[in-house]
């Protein structure tokens, strides 16, 4: 049965160079409690702590599942899925998880920008996957859906990170409203 | 977030512990959350406070009930803003509060409203996040618009609503089932996402129907798929529909064609679905596999991790069956030996362990010793499996495995790791008998140093079984009592018992190992004293050159011929009583999988209702279960279940399995029937049972089900007289008889008139092999040799030409309905010849052994020869006879 169905992926995880959540996202139960997802955590943080995920992304086996990573500056991203999951599959959601995020962070990829960017690390979440299934692939436009909102005014972006950028923008926004 | 920015050229050093959430704290988060009540709305700073509730959510923070309830109500004002962004992460909290059915009333008419809003991003939010908290009843009111935007030109807008629909199938199927033609438009859409989600759902509706699969799979891969994850879905329905059609029909392979063409598509995820799909085929010749592992063998040396694991995982598993057709990838294979990723490396190493040539295996053993020491126990596991099934096929080679074996097993590693090497050296010792004395004494040289009791315990024992038989028992007795000074008590009372199988066994050691057995009646701990006494006393306690008396050994040494998980059930179940518990009620059958429900898969849809609730299938439950029944009760042991036979095709208007209850003189047979029709009762079932084919058999009492709603099982049964201890064979036709009422499925009311009707079933057979229990033994060649020659019976069969070697073993397995020992009913690939161990016990409480030996000859012309041992000669003579009438 599991084969025939659709392509599912189990979790995703954003860990900081430490193993700390920076954002998560589990969409099976076979991690029900909140010790159990940092258990999962914790050794899928371990197990590929040493190794290089710089450049490619890397593939490793645990607890029956694959995961495939990779690693920018101090953020290490996960993708998670069963035994028999199509690997490229996985590595397509990653690849796509991995580059929304860089759009998003306007590529100043670590971890103090993604905590101050959380809303949009959570929307991008809620954008590439839903309950499992594989919503979206394509950085470009998860990223799109993610900021589509802040696209606006001639606002001198270049100097701003998209979040300044969209505080700046609502701040007109209920000015005017106000008025 | 609500902290000042720091400006980006500041030194890193002095912010490395900045966060924007440092010292967070939740009492403080939902008095902040107080602004969303405000009359003037802040968008931005209400989108901080809910990226900090989300924050805490995140990190594992949970909200009390009443926290959360105020949290989701003080969320709900906030659809009074028009900020988009706010919104957005408005719906990401509600989906993170799950709220209860109450609450989701209030934000349901919001939802609604971005639902048929203008903004597309509205929509599909709105959707998503309806479908993920609503319950059935708010459905049907936003069915209409689900319908709609599963066909909206935003792809966007569609994918949400494919997507809940394929959620919503799980609870709601009746529902959704009902879009399909919406479905079948979007499959057609331009966006390849909307594609992917569309074939998804459409086949997720369909899955059932295997016709409408098919179909489907037939109209796609002649069309154009435009999404890579559209495509790998497509390739795998278009295995399931193989899968099935290959059960029906012979020649060429339906479809092989398309899959063979997905390996040329430009996505490599498509690509490598396709060889996947394709070295999974059910028996897969090797002209469809070349070109599969040939995509596969260039995606190894891919500069891509995943791409490399992916495939030599996949060769890997066609190495397990084909090995030959992996011999072209070796060379690079070799190179992945010393890949970075180890999970890579590892695979790579079994792969060639699996396909190596005996010539190869000395070469790959020095390159797989430089390169245990740098991975992971799990993958060391394998590495020692794939020895182990290495040796076995070249026993020549024992001599370097063994030794590669014991030296890995004096290094670190875990219990998982030394328990797969000692199992790996046992079966050595146990399947090639030059091995067995170097085996015995690593083994004892390991339990010197040995952490683990559990394997300590488990060498003893084995040592005490196969020391004795060995050309100097003598010289394994300083490492057995060295075990008494320096163990703890259960691996010292271990020793106690081995020395004493060693006493019994070769008499010339006795009065030594008495000696030593006395000093063992002063250990401080009681099992060991008592099991040195035990066997002081009853082994001879004289310490003389003396045989010992065959029934104390076996009473001492004999093996339990009763699975041990069958005993523990029966002790948990006996209460303290008058009656001493008797070992001969334990039951021997070995437990195996419920077959029904592997045969037919799908059967139930998942999203109806609860599982299927059959009757349960162990052996007591039946037994608890007949013997409810009056008519039943005086019929005596039940001696075995058979595994339920379908009599029914599958997705008929009604399901009757059945199941063969054998008892010395009655036969019951018990149908599961299950009606899977929503607007029909069924009272009075029953099977009319034409027995005229079986002439030994009498129909002796019939028990009615008296009323068999919609989907959920009944049983009735019918009991037969038949010759006591006889194994009648025959066959029987089944006629499935009841009186029908209709059903208005709406409100469940039943017509009081019914219609008498009938509907055929499949006929049933009641062959030898159900006479037969599968009942393992733990030492086929011990219990062979106990049973002795006296009743042995040895004949040859010409079997005629078979498929392949391993299909006419399992033939004989099947018709002989026995237990295979030792892991011998798997045939080697390209083998010419195979033995085969069985053993079972047959009706009458009677124990079967037979050994299978079996042997290809040219264009498939399978012989066998037969030996059969058992305890009365009448038994040899009927597996024989069971044999040559099969």
């Amino acid at each position: 049965m599991v084969k025939d169905t659709c392509p599912s992926i189990k979790n995703i995880l954003l860990l900081d160079s430490e193993g700390k959540r920076v954002a998560v996202k589990y969409y099976s139960n076979d991690w029900p409690t909140n010790s159990a997802k940092e258990a999962f955590e914790k050794a899928v943080f371990t197990k590929t702590q040493k190794t290089n995920a710089r450049t490619e992304a890397e593939i490793a086996m645990l607890e029956g599942n694959v995961i495939v990573y990779k690693f920018v500056q101090d953020l290490h991203f996960f993708v998670t899925g069963g035994e028999d999951e199509n690997e490229l599959i996985l590595a397509t959601v990653l690849q796509g998880f991995f580059d929304a995020v860089g759009l998003l962070l306007r590529g100043n990829v670590d971890k103090k920008e993604a905590l101050e960017n959380l809303d949009l690390i959570l929307l991008c979440l809620d954008e590439i996957v839903d309950g499992g299934i594989i919503l979206e692939t394509d950085a470009n436009v998860i990223a799109g859906k993610v900021a589509s909102h802040s696209v606006d005014v001639g606002a001198p972006l270049s100097e701003q990170t998209i979040s300044q950028a969209l505080a700046t923008a609502r701040e007109h926004l209920t000015r005017s409203l106000l008025k | 977030m609500a902290q000042p920015l720091v400006k980006k050229d500041d030194d890193r050093d002095d912010e490395a512990e900045y966060s924007p959430f440092l010292g967070i704290e939740k009492g403080a988060v939902l008095q902040e959350a107080r602004v969303f009540n405000d009359p003037q709305l802040d968008p931005r700073r209400c989108s901080q406070v809910i990226t900090k509730l989300l924050y805490l959510l995140n990190q594992g923070e949970t909200f009390t009930k009443i926290e959360a309830t105020e949290v989701f109500f003080a969320v709900t004002k906030l659809f009074q803003s028009r900020d988009i962004g706010l919104r957005r992460m408005v719906y990401l909290m509600i989906k993170e509060l799950s709220p209860s059915a109450d609450e989701v009333i209030i934000v349901t008419s919001s939802l609604m409203k971005d639902m048929t809003s203008k903004t597309d991003m509205y929509r599909a939010n709105a959707i998503r996040v309806l479908c993920r908290i609503t319950d059935g009843t708010l459905l049907t009111q936003i069915e209409r618009y689900l319908k709609q935007a599963i066909v909206d030109k935003n792809p966007v807008v569609a994918s949400a609503a494919l997507v809940s629909g394929i959620h919503l199938l799980q609870t709601t199927p009746e529902i959704v089932k009902r879009w399909s033609n919406e479905v079948q438009e979007a499959v057609q859409s331009r966006a390849a996402l909307v594609q992917f989600h569309a074939l998804a759902l459409l086949h997720q509706i369909r899955q059932n129907d295997r016709l409408a699969v098919s179909k489907l799979v037939t109209s796609l891969t002649r069309g154009t798929v435009r999404s890579p994850l559209a495509q790998c879905l497509l390739i795998r329905y278009t295995t399931q529909v193989i899968r099935e059609a290959a059960t029906t029909q012979t020649g060429d392979r339906p479809f092989y064609d398309f899959l063979e063409s997905c390996l040329r598509h430009k996505a490599e995820m498509v690509i490598f679905e396709a060889a996947r799909a394709i070295t999974e085929l059910n028996g897969v010749t090797n002209r469809e596999l070349t070109p599969a592992i040939t995509v596969l063998q260039l995606f190894l040396s891919s500069s891509k991790p995943v791409l490399r694991f992916a495939a030599v995982r996949t060769l890997n598993k066609v190495a397990m069956t084909h090995p030959m057709a992996v011999t072209n990838c070796n060379i690079d294979m070799e190179s992945l030996i010393s890949d970075q990723n180890r999970s890579i490396a590892t695979l790579a190493i079994t792969t060639l362990l699996k396909t190596g040539n005996e010539s190869s295996v000395d070469r790959l053993m020095k390159q797989i010793t430089n390169f245990m020491s740098d991975i992971a126990d799990e993958f060391k596991i394998v590495v020692v499996e794939a020895i182990r099934s290495l040796c076995l096929k070249f026993p020549l080679k024992y001599r370097s495995l063994m030794n590669f074996l014991s030296n890995i097993l004096r290094e670190e590693g875990g219990f998982e790791y030394k328990k797969a090497i000692v199992d790996s050296i046992v079966i050595l010792i146990r399947d090639i008998p030059d091995a067995k004395e170097n085996g015995l004494l690593h083994l004892c040289e390991f339990i010197e140093d040995c952490e683990f009791t559990y394997l300590s315990t488990q060498i003893l024992h084995f040592l005490g079984t196969e020391g004795p038989k060995t050309s100097d028992p003598s010289k394994y007795i300083r490492y057995i009592y060295n075990r008494v000074h320096l163990e703890n008590a259960t691996v010292r009372a271990a020793a106690v018992s081995t020395l004493a199988k060693f006493g019994a066994m070769v008499d010339a050691l006795k009065p030594r190992v008495f000696v030593l057995l006395r000093r063992c009646l002063y250990d401080g701990d009681d099992e060991v004293r008592d099991r040195a006494t035990l066997y002081l006393n009853t082994v001879g306690s004289d310490g003389e050159v003396i045989e010992t008396d065959k029934d104390v050994k076996d009473f001492l040494f004999g093996s339990l011929d009763i699975p041990l998980a069958n005993i523990e059930t029966s002790l948990k179940n006996y209460e303290p009583a008058e009656q001493p518990f008797d070992i001969n009620s334990v039951p021997k059958e070995v437990k195996t999988q419920p077959l029904a429900e592997k045969k037919a898969p799908g059967k139930m849809p998942a999203g109806l209702g609860a599982p299927p609730s059959g009757p349960p299938s162990t052996v007591d439950a039946y037994e608890k279960l007949l013997s409810s029944i009056p008519e039943f009760s005086d019929f005596g042991k039940l001696f075995k279940s058979a595994a339920p036979v379908e009599l029914t095709e599958a997705e008929t208007e009604y399901a009757v399995n059945v199941v063969k209850h054998i008892f010395d003189k009655h036969v019951v047979f018990q149908y599961n029937c299950t009606n899977t029709i929503p607007e029909q009762l069924l009272e009075n079932v029953t099977v009319i049972v034409d027995a005229s084919e079986a002439e030994e058999f009498a129909e002796l009492a019939s028990k009615p089900l008296r009323s068999l709603p919609y989907d959920s099982p009944g049983q009735t049964f019918v009991a037969f007289e038949k010759p006591e201890g006889v194994p009648a064979v025959g066959k029987f036709s089944n006629m499935l008889r009841f009186i029908v009422k209709e059903v208005d499925p709406t409100t469940g009311d039943v017509e009081d008139d019914g219609v008498e009707d009938e509907y055929q079933l499949e006929d049933l057979e009641v062959v030898a092999a159900d006479y037969v229990m599968k009942v393992g033994v733990s030492n086929f060649r011990n219990a062979w040799e106990s049973i002795g020659p006296d009743f042995e019976r040895v004949d040859e069969y010409g079997l005629g030409p078979r498929e392949s070697l391993a299909e006419a073993v399992s033939a004989v397995i099947s018709l002989l309905g026995m237990q295979p020992c030792e892991g011998t009913e798997v045939v080697a690939n390209n083998s010419r010849s195979h033995t085969c161990l069985l053993s079972g016990v047959f009706i009458g409480n009677v124990k079967v052994l037979v050994r299978l030996q079996f042997g290809i000859d040219g264009p498939k012309e399978v012989a066998m020869k037969l030996a059969v041992r058992s305890e009365d000669d009448n038994v040899s003579d009927m597996i024989h006879e069971i044999v040559a009438s099969g």
